[in-house]
């Protein structure tokens, strides 16, 4: 079953690339995720916000199954992710299912998480190579279209010590496309950037929403998010305290908490 | 080139007749301490070198008899089939070891950590000679399933029995060792590695093979190294359980010839020197072909 296809009984509307249902994640007592329910449309861009601790990379990592929630479900293209649905249960599922599901979906890091060992064009082609059995030429092609694509052709025989961050982070992307995910997950991925190097990386993500990426970005650039989302959503203590289009959210909005966070960003 | 103007404004030299200071010679500073300290260094050396070689009491021409007598080569090569299956036991029982204190499974956790916590408070010649005695009782060892099959057994041959005794008292030794400097090497991967091959799919034993072990080698290997010129050195125990190695060879032979004592043991010096250095030479090859990507 592929997202985009019309369910019955769901009045007719397009089932949601993404669907995140009653989630709650506690680290020992602390309750980080308290319910959140999220729908993200296949092809949109979905900005969360938040201040800092109240959960955006905790509810990010659930979507690719780095964290496993307590309770509630998150579901990408028809899969509940880590688990299987039978006889009104969730079975865990096998490591070799959790992996096969984590190709659909990227992931894009603070801290880009490059393979320092690798030269650029092999942490392109690893995963590709050893996951989806790509051949290798094809894969080095692929590569080159992409680096191409976030302006680094050329590159592919450095390490990425010799990048500065923007040209990692820009790397990152491009290793994260190279698996063909149906889902990019960026958290936070220009907070670790001089400022001068904001720009070229949130072009690059510009471009892939323009080319209808489907996308949850966490950050904190409200003007970025302004321009590039669809939807954004507003988190506080575990919680989604608001949620709509980017310009009710944040330039109108309701809760007391997001007004002072978005007064105190911007 | 306008920068070297500045400090040089700054201190008024400019104003001086040397207007091309920018293509002046640096005169380095002179360290006049650092050149009586080699002087003293290198007249000591030389003393200690010139006592080596006219002493009688090291007699040249006896060492020179025994470098390379058949006897001693064979110590050597117990030497080094000790040291060298040792080496490898230990370290791949030091892997399995490392990887069961780092896993989910706390009776894994607790049962690797009583075994290194055991075989790091035990000397290594207790451990050696309770093996020994233990060999003594049973003739035959076998390893398998208990009161099931055993896929090994090791007969009675006594030169094999002692040779498995040293091999396994010094690879449960090394194990215990090599567990921590692989532990360590692990942890000093960042969580970020880990996590950033997860989300590309890599199925877990890959994620370690190809990306967090070669990482973790840079942290292991010198330690390691360090670890196994410690074990060579620690093969001269295995005399106490009559396996004649290469210093056994030496002891065997002063007893015989008693006035070769010194010589002998010279020998099994330069042959230990010998040795470490080779490890030594090994690992500054795997470090350099280990460093890829850590220039610029
Ligand atoms: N592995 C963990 N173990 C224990 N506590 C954790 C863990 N991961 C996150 N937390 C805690 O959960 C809370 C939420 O963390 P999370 O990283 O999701 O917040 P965030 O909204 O991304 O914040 P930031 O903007 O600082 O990145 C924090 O208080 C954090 O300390
Ligand atoms: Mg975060």
């Amino acid at each position: 079953m592929s997202a985009g296809t019309p369910q019955a009984g769901d009045a007719g509307a397009i089932r949601p690339l993404v669907r995140v249902r009653g989630l709650k994640k506690s680290f020992g007592s602390h309750r980080v995720l308290d319910g959140v329910d999220l729908d993200v449309a296949e092809g949109s861009v979905t900005v969360l916000l938040g201040p800092s601790g109240s959960g955006k990379s905790t509810l990010l990592r659930c979507v690719n199954h780095l964290e496993r929630p307590d309770a509630g479900f998150v579901e990408v293209a028809g899969e509940i992710v880590g688990y299987r649905y039978r006889d009104g249960r969730l079975h865990e599922l096998p490591g070799r299912e959790i992996t096969r599901q984590r190709t659909q979906v990227g992931m894009v890091f603070q801290q880009f998480n490059l393979f320092p060992h690798l030269t650029v064009l092999e942490n392109l082609i690893e995963a590709p190579v050893a996951v989806r059995g790509v051949p290798k030429p094809d894969a080095v092609a692929k590569a080159g279209e992409l680096l191409a694509r976030v302006g680094l052709d050329g590159r592919q025989s450095a390490y990425p010590r010799e990048l500065s961050g923007g040209q990692q982070q820009r790397v990152a992307i491009a290793r994260a496309l190279a698996m063909e995910p149906r889902l990019l997950l960026f958290d936070e991925p220009t907070s670790a950037l001089d400022p001068e190097l904001v720009g070229e990386v949130l072009g690059v993500i510009r471009d892939l929403a323009v080319g209808g990426m489907s996308m949850i970005i966490v950050t904190h650039e409200i003007g970025f998010a302004r321009e590039v989302a669809d939807q954004a959503v507003f988190l506080d203590g575990g919680r989604i305290v608001e949620s709509g289009a980017p310009a009710d959210v944040l330039d109108r909005p309701g809760n007391e908490r997001a007004r002072a966070f978005l007064s105190a960003v911007l | 080139m306008s920068t070297s103007a500045e400090p040089a404004e700054a201190i008024g030299i400019t104003e001086s007749p040397h207007r091309d200071l920018a293509a002046q010679r640096v005169i380095p500073l002179r360290h006049p301490g650092r050149w009586i300290a080699t002087a003293v260094v290198v007249v000591l050396a030389a003393q200690f070198v010139h006592g080596l070689a006219t002493n009688p009491f090291y007699q040249w021409g006896r060492f020179g008899y025994w470098f390379a007598r058949p006897v001693i080569l064979r110590g050597l090569w117990v030497t080094l089939e000790v040291t060298a299956l040792s080496a490898v036991l230990g370290l791949l029982g030091g892997v399995v070891l490392a990887l069961a204190r780092l896993s989910h499974n706390p009776v894994l956790r607790t049962v690797s950590w009583v075994y290194i916590w055991l075989f790091r408070s035990v000397p290594l010649i207790v451990v050696l000679l309770i093996l020994f005695n233990f060999s003594a009782l049973y003739r035959t060892l076998s390893l398998g399933v208990p009161f099931g099959p055993s896929f090994f057994r090791f007969d009675e041959n006594k030169l094999a029995t002692e040779l498995v005794v040293a091999t396994i008292g010094l690879s449960l030794n090394e194990a215990a060792y090599a567990a921590e400097v692989v532990r360590g090497g692990i942890l000093s991967v960042g969580r970020g590695q880990r996590e950033a091959s997860a989300a590309l799919g890599l199925p877990r034993w890959y994620q370690f093979r190809r990306i967090v072990l070669p990482q973790a080698l840079r942290a292991i290997v010198p330690a390691y190294v360090n670890q196994l010129i410690g074990l060579i050195k620690g093969t001269s125990l295995v005399f106490y359980v009559s396996l004649l190695d290469l210093f056994g060879q030496v002891q065997t032979m002063s007893s015989t010839y008693p006035g070769d004592v010194v010589p002998l043991l010279l020998v099994a010096t330069a042959w230990y020197v010998i040795l470490t250095s080779l490890v030594s030479l090994a690992q500054y090859w795997i470090e350099r072909r280990l460093r890829a990507g850590e220039r610029g």
